[in-house]
């Protein structure tokens, strides 16, 4: 199967940046981010211990810091602070609060890990941890659009998923992705507990159209803001699709199986009259219990400081993807 | 328990004191919690969480309140249920206000239009306006100038308890054993009181 490159907010004169100017904005954003969360939570961390739980003897889990060619990003959006961004998760394998996963995932084991890519494809892949990081890895800033109308921005690291299908090459019947997070109720005690787990039935399965999948926007993220993926935001890989709500943007993966058939997801068994299969971003469409035509923005202003921003539809990416979806009735199909 | 109750009774300022100190606990943790990132980096789904539950907590307190009181013949118990009363109303719209601050960002249309559209705020609305009308009724003067109204607009607490459980329910992404639990202590607690709850619904038929 013959893949084109097609980036159409990729500029090839400003796709790479020098070495020095993104280790710079490495430290930079290091300093600024996570070791400012992190000392700030230090300086409290026996009373927090004690009042609020979670300070116990899980050491903080380690991040590596990883190379990659910095992509322009076709917005002007600013960053989410990192220390947000990995402390205000949903990833009910380790509970429903958003504070859980940070709490509960420190000891999540990454090492070793197997991904297997398999299904209706010619040449069926089995990926180990360090195979994960082994081909050139790219930063893009993606804009995160939760169903549940917060939203954050996002410097992802890692590659377009078509590479890595191309490589396993799907067979001409391979219509659609099936994706699915790791099961280990032993590591994720959401998986263990349906109460902690908010009662969905695990493994947590997610699902692209073959088209949708092969999109150049639509990526295998290995890691955020300059280091691997912590585990509460989906270490050691998670897709990341900028232009669907954020479950579809399934964590922890450790298989990806070409079918011929519209695979189940998790929300959509769960609540069907809730989330769709296709889960697009789309002011219009209001879920039932809240609206989705602006979104509360998680950037660097107070807990007082923002207000609600208008939601763009497809979030802002439409004028890459809408036409995967032409002639369909996005009311019918959200 | 006649002792007791005379202890109750002669030290009701210190044990308001205490009771003011107790149902204000949940707002101090609430802030270290916040200020402290212990929820989180945004922790406004938190917020409103937690001042609902802590609402719904302070609900069930009035209602064993008044139960102890009777079975255990400790009429001065009661002194403290209006006060406590009020807590509950007082966390139910910081909730509320919650909600539209944090999460509308204060929009008022927004408030509006969500209030009008989702099922599930009508119940939290209904909810939120018995809590209004009790507190706004608790004085003594307006007690006695009710009379049996008064009795008949303070049972509204029985259903509204059960309506606010249902808006815990209606409210969750998924998952029901929170509020199924709430509900099997709410029912347990009203069969207990059935004689009231029973007293309450035949005052309507006279
Ligand atoms: C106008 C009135 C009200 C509005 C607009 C409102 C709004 C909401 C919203 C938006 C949620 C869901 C929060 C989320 O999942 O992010 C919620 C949950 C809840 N509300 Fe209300 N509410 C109202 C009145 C009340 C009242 C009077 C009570 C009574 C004590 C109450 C108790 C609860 C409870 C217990 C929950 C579940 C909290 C949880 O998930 O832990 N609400 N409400």
């Amino acid at each position: 199967m013959f893949i084109k490159k097609n980036r159409p907010w990729e500029e090839p004169e400003l796709a790479v940046t020098p070495e020095h100017i993104y280790k710079e904005r490495r430290s930079l954003l290091k300093s600024m981010g996570f070791l400012g969360a992190g000392t700030l939570l230090a300086q409290s961390a026996p009373a927090n211990a004690f009042l609020f739980g979670g300070g116990d003897d899980q050491a903080s889990f380690v991040r590596q810091p990883l190379q990659f060619d910095d992509i322009p990003p076709e917005h002007k959006d600013g960053l989410t602070p990192e220390s947000k961004a990995i402390s205000h998760n949903n990833f009910y394998e380790f509970g429903t609060a958003k504070n859980d996963p940070a709490e509960n995932a420190q000891g999540f084991k990454v090492e070793p890990w197997t991904l297997r890519i398999d299904g209706l494809v010619d040449k069926p892949l089995t990926l180990d941890y360090d195979d994960l990081f082994a081909r050139p890895l790219e930063q893009r800033i993606y804009r995160l659009r939760c169903v549940e109308a917060w939203s954050m921005v996002i410097p992802w690291v890692g590659f377009s998923l078509s590479d890595i299908l191309a490589q396993a090459s799907p067979k001409s019947d391979a219509k659609y992705v099936a994706f699915e997070t790791l099961y280990d109720p032993e590591q994720m005690p959401g998986q263990k507990s349906r109460r902690i787990g908010g009662g969905i039935d695990y493994p947590y399965v997610e699902g692209l159209r073959l088209d949708e999948a092969m999109h150049p926007l639509t990526m295998l993220a290995v890691g955020m803001y300059g280091t691997t993926l912590p585990p509460q935001n989906g270490a050691p890989i998670r897709l990341v699709v900028p232009w669907k709500y954020g479950f579809k943007s399934i964590k922890s993966i450790v298989r990806i199986r070409l079918t011929d058939r519209q695979p189940t997801t998790t929300w959509n068994l769960l609540a069907p009259h809730e989330y769709g299969f296709y889960a697009n971003v789309n002011p219009a469409v209001d879920h039932p219990r809240w609206t989705q035509a602006t979104e509360r923005r998680i950037d660097d202003s107070g807990l007082l400081g923002r207000t609600r921003i208008p939601t763009e539809p497809f979030n802002g990416y439409g004028h890459l993807v809408a036409n995967l979806y032409k002639g369909m009735d996005l009311t019918k199909f959200y | 328990m006649k002792q007791f109750n005379q202890h109750l009774a002669k030290h009701t300022l210190a044990y308001k004191v205490g009771l003011h100190t107790l149902l204000l606990l949940p707002l101090l943790y609430m802030v270290l919690a916040v200020t402290s990132q212990s929820w989180g980096g945004d922790p406004v789904q938190a917020i409103i969480h937690f001042l609902a539950e802590t609402a719904l907590h302070v609900l069930i307190l009035t209602l064993l309140l008044a139960q102890l009181s009777r079975r255990y013949r400790l009429p001065a118990l009661l002194k403290f249920r209006r006060m406590i009363g009020l807590y509950v109303a007082f966390y139910a719209l910081a909730h509320v206000l919650a909600y539209w601050l944090l999460e509308l960002g204060l929009s008022l249309q927004l408030f509006i239009t969500e209030l009008a559209k989702r099922p599930y705020i009508w119940l939290g609305m209904l909810c939120f306006v018995v809590l209004l009308a009790l507190s706004l009724t608790s004085f003594r003067s307006i007690q006695s100038k009710l009379g049996k109204r008064w009795l008949q607009l303070h049972g509204l607490l029985f259903p509204t308890a059960l309506l606010v459980i249902w808006h815990y329910w209606w409210s969750l992404k998924s998952g029901w054993q929170e509020p199924a639990l709430y509900l099997v202590l709410v029912v347990a607690l009203l069969l207990w009181k059935r004689l009231q709850v029973q007293r309450w619904l035949l005052s309507f038929r006279s």
